[in-house]
């Protein structure tokens, strides 16, 4: 899966991309393949308060429970509450409608410690090979 | 000045099959330090494994199991005297060519490991044991077995074992081996050819609830991969797929099956695990039975519930259970999402006053404290034919 070159991506394997002052946070296509089947989701509520780097709410494969952690800071607008329903949804569209939060960021000039695509791309590829040797 | 030494580089260990994972794309992942596949997103991941378990077959790489055969010295009857000593299930019930499920205990009566203890002959026995546990019970099994006149050999490297699981393992087993498979019974074995490979010991055996077959044939990684691949050739019809460690955690635990360092362990006795059907105190000494004695007079302080989570969440190893009150009553061992039952389920050790069938308990789950409930175990029970076979 290819990953959007308009978002920013985190070393924990977290997106964000803003449109109208708005950023929309999700993990990416490695994380939730890594993951494996998602069962359940668990996100912050209303009138929450992301702080970058903090941990912000909690993704469950069969497995094992994998904290996630805001790319930046924000308030939060509005969680997906659809993944209730249909957590499975990280696994197929993780860029897309498996969206986590949206947020109205407090401190945007946060963004620009992030990565972009192509660094993103190259720190999985380097895990990758670190896992198959 | 003090000497400063490093930590030993562990280095996972790979069962001969190791190869073989890798190219089939599996994750792996470190159990018991050994690098083993957790789930093959080739077979459709965890969940899609442990359906085909369910109602098809699975394939399972269980090699990184351990095996100790014990049998006879100079004159007969000393292995089965040691077994006895150190196996807490009664090896004199065992007819030739029949397995049972026991344990080995410390003298406080709580557990070393348990075992499949096997008997092969009227004064010969191979114990399957735990991969994380191998080296702890080899020791444990010489050390305890000094007074008996047999001989412990440790054949952990010389087997790989593969687990076939499932309703139509039969089926699959069958197109492999000269054996009559129908005639062997749940926890009885034979040996046959399999894929060519004479005298090799088929067990009627398993770790997932469900009917299966677990084989042992030569560790080399040719005759490894030869069989592997012939399973999964001659599964195909039947449905197979390569199932990994997740997949054999969520059949187990559904099927309520223990699992060492989480419902059993050297901190918890047999009547706390609820494994009183596996324990023989009639049949004379064994290692911790009179520390059991003692534990059965003085009453139990926890044992071992299923919960059914109510409010949305998964109970994990390790979360605090809370009664009603909010206090902390126990202890989580094992918590999954049940794909066959679509619930999140879990085995907890809680007061005996709270084992009720419907009593609720909260389970804290980070900083929420979410209601769950007391039910019948097993949480699964695969379905009986109308005739036994």
């Amino acid at each position: 899966m290819a990953y959007p070159t308009e978002y920013r991506y985190t070393k924990e394997h977290e997106w964000i991309v803003v449109k109208d002052g708005i950023a929309t946070i999700g993990i990416t296509d490695y994380a939730q393949h890594e993951l494996g089947d998602v069962v359940f989701v668990e996100l912050p509520k209303a009138g929450a308060k992301l702080a970058a780097g903090k941990i912000f709410g909690s993704v469950e494969s069969v497995k094992a429970v994998s904290e996630i952690f805001a790319p930046a800071s924000g308030d939060l607008v509005k969680a997906n509450a659809a993944l209730q329903e249909k957590p499975e949804t990280l696994n197929t569209d993780p860029h897309g409608a498996g969206w986590l939060v949206k947020v109205k960021l407090t401190n945007p000039a946060e963004l620009s410690s992030l990565l972009d695509a192509a660094a993103y791309e190259a720190f999985i590829a380097e895990k990758q090979k670190e896992a198959s040797s | 000045m003090e000497s400063v030494t490093s930590p030993p580089i562990v280095v996972p260990r790979k069962t001969p099959l190791n190869a073989v994972h890798r190219r089939l794309g599996a994750k792996m992942v470190n159990f018991g330090g050994w690098d083993m596949p957790v789930e093959y997103p080739a077979s459709g991941g965890l969940i899609a494994e442990h359906r085909a378990v369910r109602s098809a077959c699975g394939l399972f790489d269980v090699s990184h199991m351990g095996d100790i055969r014990v049998h006879t010295g100079k004159s007969a009857g000393g292995a089965m005297a040691a077994v006895q000593h150190i196996t807490m299930n009664d090896a004199s019930r065992l007819a030739i060519g029949q397995a049972q499920y026991s344990a080995m205990l410390y003298p406080e009566g709580t557990f070393v490991d348990d075992v499949i203890v096997h008997r092969l002959g009227q004064d010969d026995f191979l114990l399957v044991i735990n991969a994380g546990t191998r080296e702890k019970d080899i020791a444990w099994v010489r050390e305890n077995t000094k007074g008996f006149d047999c001989q412990v050999e440790e054949l952990s490297d010389a087997y790989t074992q593969l687990a076939i699981q499932g309703p139509r393992a039969v089926d699959a087993l069958r197109e492999l081996t000269d054996a009559h498979l129908d005639g062997i019974k749940n926890y009885w074995f034979t040996h046959g050819t399999v894929c060519g490979l004479k005298n090799t010991l088929i067990a009627r055996t398993g770790y997932t609830g469900e009917d299966g077959f677990e084989i042992y044939v030569p560790s080399d990684v040719a005759t490894s991969e030869r069989v592997w691949n012939e399973v999964l050739e001659a599964g195909k019809d039947f449905g197979i797929v390569a199932c990994g460690l997740g997949a054999r955690n969520t059949l187990r635990l559904e099927a309520k099956m223990a699992l060492y360092g989480h419902e059993i362990s050297e901190k918890i006795n047999v009547w706390e695990a609820g494994l009183e059907r596996y324990c023989r105190m009639e049949k004379g000494e064994f290692i911790g039975r009179a520390a059991l004695e003692k534990a059965r007079a003085a009453g139990l302080r926890r044992t071992l519930v299923g919960l059914e989570m109510i409010e949305r969440g998964i109970a994990r190893d390790g979360y605090r259970c809370l009664n009603e009150a909010g206090e902390a009553i126990g202890v989580v061992t094992s918590g999954s999402p049940s794909p066959t039952l679509g619930k999140n389920i879990a085995l907890a050790y809680v007061p005996p006053a709270m084992t009720a069938i419907g009593t609720t308990i909260l389970v804290e789950i980070r900083s929420q404290r979410c209601r769950a409930q007391v039910v019948a175990t097993p949480f699964y029970k695969r379905p009986r034919k109308a005739l036994a076979v």
